[in-house]
């Protein structure tokens, strides 16, 4: 019974903290045409949350790519399929891993910034001087990181995809033999714009949801140490499950 | 109250009653602040004293009463005449709340580039005039975090400055500074006052400081004010409350122990 009682409180608690996000999101979506018109702001917003990613997603995806390239010749050797890896390896990460693990990425590499940074200037009574400065804390500090977070996870999908198809290029091509006519030809022939299609709104909807988590973290975390951090841990945990799930009501309503 | 004795008044406050949680901070509060003075509000740490400069800046709504900034019912208005409201408003945080990704001269220079248009020279001059009058001209190219506890403060004091408000906020200006910093903040503070006609409000509990400086005091304690009046009549008021918090007693009618069991029965495990 108390079991039940407790999943209930729990149940309900993350129902209310959804409701709390969603009009947090309508708070930033109504500041985010002042956002826009200073876009000084957002394109610095792009190079920390997104340029300064750019090393840890090359290499993931270089190692994710090897990995599939890998894992794809064996499972296709033993078919004598190998000529499709190409098609294999580019489907695989342009539907499925390329914005799945790039967002997990993203909260680990950006959003934990973004959180412990707004969370700081909390603690520090940054976001208060501003307010009493008459200058929306929203619209001044929320707005942009959120934008520019949300513009970087579509494009640093797009380059995981390429590195990882390199990757796997390299693994099955240069390495195992596979003919690299084959490899590309069966890309061509296989990947559809509609997968590509697949990818790339998932990537937007997770480059929302991350950086709309990670800066909801940080503007509402409490203004102590402790708060920073449990606000920084919360970014990544709740970014994480939140993208697996969103990825498959995606997946199950485009399949 | 009549109509030219309120004009007078930059802030006033009446029936104020504001709680947190099950904790009531202010139980019916009055007070008035008259425009041109310096006034400081005191009282023992956790009375509310910067929750009711939160009330002043409309960052925190009291449950009921009223409270007037300059003839407006601060909890009543919309959002752009708040923040209009605040930009006639100055607030130095008690850690002087500083950017701390912008330069010194960068942190004085945000609330003109958030607010107006002003052209980036006469930007740098206003600037300048600033830093310099509270004398670290100097520091303009520093960071926050090449800078001492009492050179933040006065950086944050010409932030607070830099659109000419009416009414100045200090919200625990002393607190942590050496002798030669708070010196030098306590004359700031009169200096201001004077020279640009401000209205300044001091909340601090270094009564010996603040009694230099303040025209008039009001003692808060238990969500109201217990004692007004000049810093001087304040110190041979009758009340032994007011006599405790002036001369800094530390046993009276503010316990020195927290409420606890018998300390006997405690220890002796029986309790």
């Amino acid at each position: 019974m108390a079991l039940i009682r407790q999943l209930q409180d729990s149940l309900l608690a993350a129902l209310r903290k959804l409701g709390a996000v969603v009009l947090f999101l309508g708070e930033i979506l109504a500041q985010c045409p002042a956002a826009f018109a200073r876009p000084a702001l957002i394109s610095a917003q792009i190079h920390n949350a997104g340029v300064l990613s750019l090393v840890i997603i090359m290499t993931s995806a270089f190692f994710v790519g090897m990995v599939i390239g890998l894992q794809g010749y064996d499972s296709l050797a033993r078919l004598r399929q190998e000529d499709i890896l190409g098609a294999g390896v580019a489907l695989t990460l342009i539907k499925e891993l390329g914005p799945v693990v790039t967002a997990l990425l993203f909260a680990g590499r950006a959003g934990t910034s973004l959180a412990s940074e707004i969370g700081l200037m909390r603690a520090t009574d940054q976001l208060a001087a501003m307010e009493v400065m008459a200058i929306d804390p929203i619209r001044r500090i929320v707005a942009p990181r959120f934008v520019g977070g949300a513009i970087s996870v579509p494009l640093l999908t797009a380059v995981f995809n390429a590195i990882g198809i390199l990757g796997a290029w390299f693994i099955g091509v240069y390495v195992m033999g596979v003919d690299g006519g084959a490899f590309w030809s069966q890309m061509q022939e296989y990947v559809d714009p509609a997968d590509i299609g697949e990818g790339v709104s998932k990537s937007i909807v997770f480059g929302i949801a991350a950086s709309l988590i990670a800066v909801y973290e940080g503007y509402n975390c409490a203004p102590t140490a402790e708060g920073v951090g449990m606000a920084t841990t919360r970014t990544v945990v709740t970014t994480s499950i939140a993208v697996l799930i969103l990825d498959y009501m995606i997946t199950a309503f485009l399949i | 109250m009549d109509a030219s004795r309120a004009a007078d008044n930059l802030i006033e406050i009446s029936g104020l009653r504001f709680s947190r949680g099950s904790r009531l901070i202010f139980d019916g509060l009055e007070l008035a602040i008259p425009r041109g003075s310096i006034t400081a509000i005191m009282g023992p740490s956790g009375t509310g004293k910067t929750t009711l400069l939160r009330m002043f800046t409309g960052q925190l709504k009291p449950d009921a009463g009223s409270v007037q900034v300059a003839g407006q019912e601060v909890a009543r208005l919309s959002r752009p005449d708040l923040y209009a409201l605040r930009r006639r408003m100055g607030m130095l945080f008690q850690n002087s709340a500083l950017l701390t990704d912008f330069s010194v001269f960068e942190n004085v220079a945000f609330p003109v580039r958030e607010n107006t248009r002003l052209h980036e020279r006469l930007l740098r001059n206003v600037v300048l005039t600033k830093l310099h009058s509270v004398g670290l001209r100097g520091a303009a190219d520093l960071m926050p975090s090449e800078l001492s506890g009492g050179m933040a403060r006065r950086v944050a004091m010409a932030r607070a400055m830099v659109l000419d408000p009416e009414l100045l906020l200090y919200d625990e200006p002393f607190s942590g500074l050496d002798p030669i910093s708070l010196g030098v903040v306590l004359r700031l503070i009169r200096l201001n006052n004077d020279a640009l006609g401000l209205t300044s409000i001091v909340v601090s509990h270094d009564v010996a400081e603040i009694a230099h400086i303040a025209d008039h005091c009001f003692v808060i304690s238990e969500g109201k004010v217990i004692a007004s009046g000049r810093p001087d009549e304040l110190a041979n008021s009758e009340s032994e409350l007011v006599r405790q918090f002036m001369t800094g007693a530390a046993d009276g009618p503010v316990p020195f122990h927290y409420p606890a069991p018998d300390y006997r029965q405690q220890l002796l495990g029986t309790y």
